[in-house]
């Protein structure tokens, strides 16, 4: 980030550079008699004023996207301990690959003998996510994590169905993730929260007296938001599977487990994977991932479709690929075509640069940065006012309580976070897991090294000196970032969520003298 | 040591030694020894950045892709050009590698490209209000269909068979889940939704009716017709449209669409096998607090500046939790901005001329190909034809390395020789001639049979 924090000019929209007449495009040749378009569509169809898109030169096109970029704080310009998020090294490999013509101008509907390739790769991904997960059977189709949970319902839903049981409800413990009972709304089911215990895990007592038999599925993170690996798990499935629910893995944290811990071992039934975490496909700023499911053999038969089959291949012949869209018991298709097949490339290509081993290895380091993060910031100066939520052996992150610091130095979880901006690393999630106060969700993942972790721990003990001796400095932070604190709430009361073109947008005036929420507003 | 980890022998033993841990093995005490993994995991080792490449690019090879043959194929996804500025944008570490944006201060190049992402397609829907992305287009029609049970409390969904078979089918799996009814509308014999079909499918308990724009045999559809048949009840009216084509179609929001969703790939997003694209989410203004996703809002910080925020979060799952308008986090942020950079280089003018010279080419390849239309109405991109002899057809194509198309029989067992042939402006006159030749052969050979 490179930015002078008095150029206004910064803040124009790319409509307010607009001028009449500018362009960008040029047409390729009309090559085909030219008929007039009212010969061609009816009048009623025919669009009476162009869409208001800008007019543009190419270069200040360039110029317009490239200022913005530089306001962006991003993973390759420093640490960023974003709590379940998984801000692991982006390899620049995968870009490369991804772009390749025979990945990046692939169509979808390729007769599957001529994307040969591409199937095998889809299979093969299928293959080493399976055996990561310790279950056999994958669907690589859902769109991102949230997708998969979805996915993991439905399946839920028609395994349920085809044994004639009706079930209305869904377990979530109290630390999930707020897509959990997002995604259980969306499928149809109830939401009933399961407590946790005084050391931050299930509360197999809660859970005993809520698993009933309308019990459809427990969904369960472990190891869990608080970054600790639930030491119960084996009981867990005992229980859910007692009363004839399926367990499902929300694989937000399999960054800690990697060929050390499977879930399909532990006994759950349905995993889903984010490949925009754990698998190394970047996050582009909120997106794409891709967030495939892993189940047991008795959920197979509803998976989406269409599945990649592999034919042959045994005897030394060649396998061929296919994709099977007859799928009787199938749920069906969650979106278009195969799934996001170009994060599919970038995550294969991690698989294969790591290996088994390697990928273990990325979990030890995971779990060693983050433990180790977590006893740097256990020192005095700092544990005081950031006490551990849990105090145990963390697994890839951690859980911070900033009451310490709100009530004895007045500072809270929000000015820290915010005055962490100008020490230029991304806070950690904050405000999450609901049930610890002021929470600081702590991230590092394995590819930092000790020097980014001490620097992160210096940056919060001097935060906390510096509050200590004036915390007003972090109340009124940050100070060095492109803006500084923004109005949400004016923001969400009289909602501004497109550039106003009742006049001009491109005039210069306008775009000076511009009040607060003026035009575009509803 | 791993190629992406840094974790020296000397590091290790200092950092065991704050952690007060005597080996790695003990930081997973947790993990009772019986759930442990006792064997190596089953992978192949890792490799160097040579050979993964080598690998992921022989298996490329054996892909036929669009440079590789000239391709007609459409059905959702289009083989347009897209320039090389998105590529040099998107390609922006400052755009590729941050997260969502959670603090806005840190965030405001991503904020504002979705502010203005969401400005493009609210221009080209006639709508007003856009999210910033979501997944990509079948799954953002049954997020509509979420939204309309939410507005409107009743059971049922009503779909036009000119929806995209995906999006038919994503509707479906997605209503199963939160317990709606789809029922379909049959296509005229023109290839357009009947209109009256459709007044007959909809009653007091339909939350929404699914039309398509152009719809999947490539027509054009009669939207206003189609507004008063479909919301005679008070169903709302979803339209998924290709926003290509809208540079020179009348935008949804006019014709009485309260929601327009759809495809994103076609604004300057790769084929990529079908994925990763964007989908968009567009509504009236009504609509504006059931919104899935995030939208970007404008603001001022506390110095007066313009600004960009994450705004009317209370929508959505982390907040709001089991009572969310969806349950979508992660969306397509990155595809969404090579769409309005896309929208951006094309600009007004552009759009017209790229929209037109598809029309034109269009209306010359059905001219060409001389063949029974399946859909006779007005077409601007792609269109459906009857053709004798597929499976000749296709031996012959192959053989010139030409892909003439989508066939409709898997998806329509009453087009089980019908063809469905995308044009863009990366198919030129030559390419369509040599695909009304390989037409031709076929006629010629039959004569002599």
């Amino acid at each position: 980030m490179s930015h002078d924090p008095r150029r206004d000019e910064d803040t124009v929209t790319i409509y307010e550079r607009s001028r009449a007449g500018r362009r960008a495009f040029t047409a390729p040749e009309l090559d085909v008699p030219d008929v007039a378009v009212e010969e061609i569509l009816p009048a009623a169809a025919i669009r009476r004023r162009p869409p208001q898109l800008p007019e543009v030169s190419e270069p200040e096109i360039v110029r317009h996207f490239t200022t913005l970029s530089s306001k962006n704080f991003h993973l390759d310009e420093g640490f960023y301990p974003l709590g379940s998020c998984t801000m692991k090294h982006n390899p620049k490999l995968h870009e490369r690959l991804a772009a390749l013509p025979g990945h990046a101008r692939l169509h979808p509907l390729q007769d599957p003998e001529h994307a040969q390739g591409a199937l095998e790769l889809m299979w093969r991904l299928e293959g080493a996510l399976g055996e990561i997960a310790g279950l056999p059977q994958v669907s690589l189709q859902p769109s991102a994590g949230s997708h998969g949970e979805l996915a993991g319902l439905l399946l839920t839903r028609a395994y349920h169905q085809d044994r004639g049981e009706t079930r209305t409800k869904v377990l979530t413990p109290d630390t999930a993730h707020g897509t959990n009972p997002a995604t259980v709304t969306m499928a149809g089911y109830e939401v009933v929260k399961v407590g946790t215990s005084p050391d931050g895990e299930v509360d197999l007592d809660d859970l005993r007296d809520k698993a009933t038999e309308d019990v459809a599925c427990l969904m369960l993170t472990n190891p869990n938001t608080l970054g600790l690996f639930d030491t119960n798990i084996a009981e867990i499935a005992e229980i859910v599977h007692g009363v004839g629910a399926t367990l499902y893995y929300d694989g937000a944290n399999l960054n800690a487990v990697m060929g050390i811990a499977r879930p399909g071992d532990m006994g759950f039934d349905i995993v889903h994977f984010n490949l925009h975490k754990t698998f190394t496909q970047p996050h582009g700023g909120g997106g794409p991932g891709a967030g495939p499911i892993a189940v047991s053999e008795r959920i197979e038969p509803f998976l989406p479709t269409p599945q990649v089959v592999r034919h042959g291949g045994d005897n030394g012949s060649e396998p061929r690929f296919s994709l099977d869209h007859d799928r009787p018991r199938s749920i069906g298709k969650l979106r278009g075509f195969q799934g996001n097949f170009g994060v599919f490339v970038r995550s294969y290509a991690y698989i294969c640069s790591l290996g088994g081993d390697g990928l273990r290895e990325a979990s030890e380091v995971a779990v060693l940065n983050a433990n180790y993060l977590k006893a740097r910031l256990a020192e005095q100066g700092v544990a005081e006012y950031l006490p551990v939520a849990f105090d145990r052996t963390c697994m890839h992150e951690f859980v911070l309580s900033g009451r310490g610091a709100r009530d004895k130095l007045g500072v809270k979880t929000l000015d820290l976070a915010k005055r962490l901006l100008d020490h230029g690393v991304h806070p950690p999630t904050v405000y999450f897991p609901l049930l610890v106060e002021e929470a600081l969700m702590i991230e590092p993942t394995e590819t930092e090294t000790k020097e980014r972790l001490d620097h992160f721990a210096n940056a919060v003990r001097a935060i906390l000196e510096e509050a200590a001796e004036d915390p007003e400095i972090a109340r009124g932070a940050p100070y060095t970032t492109p803006v500084r604190r923004l109005d949400e709430a004016g923001a969400a009361k009289r909602p501004v969520v497109r550039q106003g073109m009742g006049e001009n947008p491109g005039s210069p005036e306008r775009a000076k003298n511009r009040p607060a929420g003026a035009a575009g507003a509803i | 040591m791993s190629r992406y980890t840094s974790v020296t022998d000397t590091d290790l033993r200092e950092m065991l030694d704050v952690i007060g841990a005597a080996t790695m093995d003990d930081l997973f005490a947790d993990i009772p020894k019986a759930l442990r993994l006792q064997r190596p995991i089953e992978l192949p080792g890792g490799r160097s950045e040579q050979e993964v490449h080598e690998e992921l690019a022989g298996l490329a090879a054996r892909n036929r892709h669009c440079d590789a043959e000239v391709s007609f194929l459409g059905a959702g996804m289009y083989d347009h050009y897209v320039p090389s500025l998105v590529d040099a944008l998107t390609g922006r570490s400052e755009f590729l590698t941050p997260y969502t944006p959670y603090q806005p201060e840190i965030s405001q190049g991503g904020l504002q490209v979705m502010f203005e992402f969401q400005t493009a397609i609210s221009e080209l829907t006639g709508l007003p209000v856009a999210n910033a992305s979501v997944y990509e287009g079948p799954s953002a029609v049954a997020a509509a269909g979420y939204l309309a049970k939410l507005e409107t409390k009743r059971t049922r969904l009503v779909a036009s068979r000119g929806m995209h078979p995906h999006s038919r089918a994503a509707l479906r799996t997605h209503a199963a889940g939160y317990g709606m009814e789809v029922v379909e509308v049959p296509l005229d014999d023109r290839g357009a939704t009947d209109p009256a079909a459709l007044t007959e499918a909809v009653d007091d308990d339909t939350a929404a009716v699914f039309v398509q724009q152009p719809n999947f045999l490539g027509t054009v559809e009669e939207l206003d017709e189609l507004a008063e048949a479909g919301k005679a009840t008070g169903a709302l009216l979803v339209c998924a449209a290709d926003p290509l084509p809208l540079g020179i179609l009348k935008p949804p929001g006019e014709q009485g669409a309260d929601i327009c969703v759809g495809e994103g790939q076609t604004l300057g997003n790769r084929l990529d096998y079908g994925g990763p694209s964007f989908g968009f989410f567009a509504a009236g203004e009504r609509f504006i607090r059931r919104m899935p996703g995030r939208i970007a809002g404008e603001t001022r910080d506390v110095d007066g500046r313009r600004g960009f925020v994450l705004t009317l979060q209370t929508r959505e799952q982390h907040i709001r939790r089991e009572k969310a308008t969806h349950n979508i986090c992660t969306a397509q942020a990155l595809n969404a901005l090579a769409g309005v950079v896309y929208l951006s280089w094309l600009g007004r003018r552009g759009i017209v001329e790229l929209a037109e010279l598809m029309l034109k080419r269009t209306h010359y390849a059905r001219g060409r190909l001389g063949l029974e239309a399946i859909n006779a109405g007005p077409v601007v991109r792609e269109f459906a034809v009857r053709v004798p002899d597929l499976d000749g057809l296709f031996e012959r194509a192959r053989a010139a390395r030409v892909n003439p198309g989508y066939r409709l029989g898997r998806d329509y067992p009453e087009y089980e020789d019908g063809l469905l042939v995308a044009i863009t402006e990366r198919r030129t006159k030559a390419d369509i001639d040599v695909l009304g030749t390989l037409l031709g052969d076929r006629a010629r050979a039959g004569a002599h049979a």
